[in-house]
């Protein structure tokens, strides 16, 4: 049976069953026992599973992350928050240099079932060092999946998916999109989930909106205002397509250059940092496919600037429907 | 060494064969290091590539440890590992293939000598100053969820134990009382900075204090004392009693890396290097006791020349892996 339930209920919800599921499932974070994670997506697994499985770490990212991985080279599959990706500094290492690595160097001897979940994305004034998405920085590391649910039927099939997948997979909410009642989040994102488990395959884009003239391509909260230019767009007797990429390693090559190829242009939205990042990639696999677009293509990034605090100054750097909508025009 | 006539002169005697046996090793790859470096060494030429840290004088650490470890046990050492890697019970051949970066290698050649696994022994290590001891924390979580007796070794330098990680990692496995022993093999430097100069306590195992647990320093020239510390502190750690910090006083024979000119050492470092000599000292020992004859030990030194003859034979006659190779393996299932 399905129900609306917003995106952070529809994680611990993916968490518990799959906890229920295999013994070897458990999860460390600050913060994610009785408060139930700073974001709710480890809510009520505490009461459920008690403090061996659902454990309150100290402020220790590296430890507790680096933990991780040794539990998961004795076969458990460890899934840790970190609290606000914004943090990553302080256990990178852990990250990249061993959880990414540990397969390959190993000649796939060592297996690296981890989930390491974060919060990512402002539009709250939370400024410079709680509000960056940073999702390109670890797509550019290999060894890491990377996934990036907009929606709540979308957040516990992809964490499904990514506790079963034997590889390390990066989870990023979109902190705008959990359906806390405390943070603004598009009601489009609540929608239906069914009550059983399933999977959403890690790897597939999906087409949320079809169209003809242009493509517009984007993750979380950057979808709901890529729809949302589009319903504008519509109005003036521009079509556009949108796809959710969900995932950005493995990237969804095929969904995304048979779209482009379709409209002929191409219009990218990150709400990361604009350089060397996820909107360049997206456009260079379009390039480098060889489709022939009809106006170059457009990116509509977060400026290579730090978040600013205040809220006029972070809403003029967000990407938004309004510039997305221009952007649409410029190639139009 | 009061307790050595209590120790049976098996153990006394595979303790020696596992330190001569890496003493040989180290000072075999040697030689084949420099094949092809010289008259002018380059750092990327000849049979074995890239840096080579070697453990002569560190062999006590290792062995004293290891006696007591099963092959369940997890030990996650260092990027100078290949005393603790033997001592671990890591397929030699397989090594020393790793190290030539051949097909035969434990890791087909993506690893190397600073990134040995051996998942049979549960065997790891690193490059990265510090990392280990949180995945040590990781095991002894594992352990305690799964209900199973086996324990995590985690090895840093004397570098090492100033690295967050450390502090974070005695911290998490002390407050959730983990089957993990923290080894700190302690050689006076970090490439070439002494301790005193970057250290704040004279013994690493004061440390333990911080964390509540028990701390304990050890001279690694006496491989004896060595076993009896770890002897207790792995038992702690079976019986459930929690994580146990050591601090192992060692003395690194080579340089840093090979290749290290090693201007920064006093002469009188190296001579007391070569005095606390624990493979010396132990065959002195085992003579002057009666515990075995000359005759015994050069039996098994024998042994071990030709066990690491056939290791490094098997490398050199091994294949390198297909060029394509490079590409595979970054994740497991497809791709």
């Amino acid at each position: 049976m399905a129900r609306k339930l917003p995106m952070y209920k529809a994680i611990s919800e993916a968490i518990a069953q799959e906890m229920e599921r295999d013994e070897n499932v458990f999860v460390m974070g600050e913060d994610i026992g009785a408060y139930g994670g700073i974001f709710g997506a480890t809510t009520g697994l505490l009461e459920k599973f008690g403090p061996e499985r659902v454990r309150d770490t100290p402020i220790s990212e590296a430890a507790f992350i680096g933990a991780a991985l040794g539990a998961a080279s004795k076969g458990m599959r460890p899934i840790v928050e970190l609290m606000f990706v914004d943090f990553f500094g302080v256990a990178m290492d852990q990250i990249y240099n061993h959880i990414a690595k540990a397969h390959y160097m190993s000649g796939g001897q060592v297996k690296m079932p981890v989930v390491i979940m974060t919060a990512m994305g402002g539009g709250y004034s939370d400024a410079a060092q709680h509000s960056q998405c940073l999702y390109g920085l670890f797509a550019h590391v290999p060894g890491l999946k990377i996934v990036i649910p907009s929606n709540s039927y979308d957040a516990k099939g992809l964490m499904i998916s990514a506790i079963r997948d034997d590889n390390p997979v990066m989870y990023f909410f979109h902190k705008g999109l959990m359906g806390l009642g405390w943070m603004p989040s598009p009601p489009e994102a609540t929608v239906e989930v069914p009550e059983e488990p399933y999977t959403v395959p890690i790897g597939e884009a999906k087409v949320v909106r079809e169209g003809s003239d242009v493509t517009i391509v984007g993750v979380a909260k950057m979808v709901y205002e890529a729809l949302w230019a589009a319903e504008e767009l519509e109005k003036e007797g521009i079509s556009a397509e949108v796809i959710d990429l969900r995932t950005l390693v493995p990237l969804d090559k095929k969904t995304l250059v048979n779209s482009v190829k379709k409209t002929g242009r191409l219009v990218v939205v990150d709400e990361d940092y604009r350089s060397y990042g996820m909107s360049g990639e997206v456009i260079a696999t379009v390039v480098e496919n060889g489709i022939s677009l009809e106006a170059p293509p457009v990116r509509v990034a977060y400026p290579d600037v730090p978040v600013p605090y205040s809220r006029v100054l972070e809403r003029y750097v967000l990407p938004d429907k309004e510039k997305i909508i221009n952007a649409v025009k410029s190639i139009m | 060494m009061e307790k050595v006539e209590e120790i049976p002169k098996e153990t006394l005697l595979e303790i020696y064969k596992t330190m001569h046996k890496i003493r040989t090793y180290e000072e075999t790859l040697a030689e084949w290091y420099y094949k092809g470096k010289t008259p002018r060494f380059d750092i990327s030429a000849g049979p074995i590539p890239g840096e080579l840290h070697l453990s002569s004088g560190q062999e006590s650490a290792a062995v004293g440890v290891c006696m007591h470890l099963k092959p369940e046990d997890a030990l996650i050492g260092t990027h100078r590992a290949h005393h603790f890697a033997i001592a671990k019970g890591v397929d030699l051949k397989k090594m020393t293939a790793e190290i030539f970066g051949k097909a035969t290698g434990l890791s087909r050649g993506k690893g190397g000598h600073m990134h040995l696994f051996d998942a049979n022994v549960n065997f790891s290590c690193s490059g990265i100053v510090g990392a280990s001891f949180p995945q040590a924390v990781g095991v002894g979580i594992a352990a305690k969820l799964k209900g199973e007796d086996y324990v995590a070794v985690a090895v840093g330098g004397d570098g090492a134990a100033n690295q967050g990680t450390f502090h974070e990692a005695l911290n998490l496995a002390a407050i959730w009382k983990l089957p993990v022993i923290f080894v700190i093999e302690d050689n006076s430097w970090a490439i070439s900075v002494p301790k005193e100069k970057s250290t704040a306590v004279a013994k690493n195992s004061e440390r333990a204090a911080g964390y509540g647990i028990p701390g304990v320093s050890v001279d690694g020239a006496d491989v004896i004392a060595v076993y009896e510390v770890a002897k207790e502190a792995v038992k702690r750690a079976r019986r459930g009693e929690g994580p146990s910090l050591i601090e192992i006083k060692v003395y690194r024979l080579r340089g840093h890396f090979e290749g290290d000119p090693q201007h920064y050492r006093p002469k009188e470092d190296l001579e007391l290097a070569r005095q606390k000599d624990p493979l010396m000292n132990f065959e002195k020992l085992l003579l002057e006791k009666g515990i075995a004859t000359e005759d015994e030990l050069n039996k098994i030194k024998e042994e071990n020349i030709r066990e690491v003859q056939e290791a490094i034979d098997f490398a050199v006659n091994s294949p390198y892996p297909e060029p394509e190779e490079a590409l595979k393996g970054v994740f497991t299932g497809g791709e």
